[in-house]
């Protein structure tokens, strides 16, 4: 646990004096709110009702560039190399990667969310305890499996390229039930369909997780 | 301490080792010569655990029983590593990466501990200002007590003088032949045969893959030896060469 908040605490004090995630991550994903703020206010197509997919492909997106940013600051002076060499579970490495990307993805969706508001003209006051649920069900699903995939695409010439090629086949089941919760919260629904959704995600989260847990260790070796 | 068997590994159809053999007794202090590009970081990142031999087999005698995981980790934490990159955080003053590093291997994180470190490397006064700061060769000397912060009894050292000034090169030097005389063992990679000559109880050399040269320092004088290490590799070429 001690090496867990160590690795966690390291990759925050890193993030908090650069802030090279959090504004890249910012910037993409105000970026996208505004596309489709001007795409759908053009069109037919109701804005609130469209809020929950463009909600979650701007988290997505920038989730992606902010783990990419993660793992490529360890490849800077080889510091993944000094990092698997320490007589710690690499499993432990994962989980303190997987916690500092989760909460700067919080971050960065709060911002987004709350800009959101103003596109999308969503009054949602008395919804934000089921909102902020779902996006920290929906985010810890995404980087239970963007940690381990960073970590593999890390390693090869394509970094950048690659993250989004091979992390968003495996995490659509996350973003299709994130989608959905958030819609739910959104339209007004009962609570008790809010069961179903959830409960994927929490699954999914455990699954992989796991998994990637016990395969970190072989994906950081050449 | 370490049993190497018919080590090879393949990069794609290219090989950075053939057929390696080699069996290192605790306390051996090991010269590893070869081109670049003869697999000597190969061999070490195969060693260090970093990398997995494509055949063959590469065994460290476990420090303990256990479960594999936790053997491993008990393993790493008896090898102090110091490849080209001085895997220090840009953005993180000497302190902070050396009380991280110090926090993963479980050893003491008081600043007056690691103080003392940073100024063995003589770095002192310099302990609160971020790396990015630092020249190369600050960098290299901090990257040495990042690497044996834990006081490892096997060293693993890739070209561990390339971008020392003389006084970074004497202190090393000096913590080198304090650690042999400790018992500890170490395998260093080196382009300068008079160094290693001068540091090492066994000189290898590697070339085409396969140990080339295997002989104890004392059975071979620095003459002979250098007879021999151009009759492999050709001419000595000027010290602090390149990656392997």
């Amino acid at each position: 646990m001690r090496r867990l908040w160590a690795v966690f605490r390291k990759d925050l004090a890193i993030e908090l004096r650069t802030k090279d995630s959090l504004n890249t991550m910012l910037f993409f994903g105000i970026v996208v709110l505004v596309v489709f703020h001007f795409a759908l206010r053009s069109g037919e197509v109701e804005a609130r009702a469209a809020a929950p997919g463009v909600l979650w492909v701007a988290f997505a997106f920038a989730g992606t560039l902010g783990l990419n940013r993660m793992f490529a600051a360890e490849k800077e002076n080889g510091c993944l190399e000094g990092l698997m060499m320490m007589p710690a579970d690499r499993g432990v490495l994962y989980l303190g990667k997987m916690l500092a990307g989760t909460v700067f993805m919080l971050a960065a969706e709060a911002v987004i969310f709350v800009a959101s508001l103003v596109f999308f003209n969503l009054e949602v006051w008395g919804e934000l305890p089921w909102l902020a649920l779902v996006f920290f069900v929906g985010t810890l699903g995404f980087t239970a499996v963007g940690t381990l995939l960073a970590a593999v695409a890390v390693n090869t010439r394509m970094r950048e390229v690659l993250l989004p090629v091979i992390l968003f086949p495996v995490v659509l089941p996350v973003l299709i039930h994130a989608v959905e919760a958030t819609a739910l919260v959104l339209g007004g629904a009962d609570r008790g369909e809010l069961k179903l959704p959830l409960a994927v995600l929490s699954v999914f989260t455990v699954v992989f997780g796991t998994i990637a847990y016990l395969l970190f260790e072989h994906v950081l070796e050449d | 301490m370490i049993e190497v068997r018919g080590l090879a590994k393949y990069y794609g159809r290219q090989s950075a080792l053939r057929s390696l053999d080699l069996r290192i007794a605790r306390g051996d202090f090991i010269a590893l010569f070869g081109r670049n590009g003869a697999g000597k970081t190969t061999f070490l990142r195969i060693l260090a655990g970093l990398a997995r031999p494509s055949a063959g087999s590469c065994r460290i005698a476990p420090a303990a029983g256990g479960a594999g995981r936790e053997t491993a980790a008990r393993t790493r934490g008896r090898i102090g590593y110091l490849s080209h990159h001085t895997s220090l955080y840009p953005d993180l003053t000497a302190l902070e990466n050396l009380r991280f590093f110090a926090r993963l291997a479980g050893v003491p994180a008081d600043d007056a501990f690691l103080a003392g470190r940073i100024g063995a490397v003589g770095l002192a006064g310099r302990e609160r200002e971020p790396v990015r700061t630092y020249s190369r060769g600050m960098q290299q000397r901090l990257g040495i007590a990042r690497a044996f912060l834990h006081d490892p009894d096997l060293l693993l050292l890739d070209e561990p003088f390339t971008g020392l000034d003389q006084a970074g090169a004497d202190f090393l030097k000096r913590y080198l032949v304090g650690a042999r005389r400790a018992g500890k063992t170490c395998v260093m990679a080196l382009h300068d045969a008079e160094l290693g000559h001068q540091l090492a109880s066994r000189l290898v050399v590697i070339d085409r893959g396969t140990a080339a040269l295997d002989a104890e320092r004392d059975s071979l004088p620095l003459d002979a030896f250098r007879a021999r290490y151009a009759a492999i590799l050709g001419p000595q070429p000027p010290a602090g060469g390149g990656a392997s």
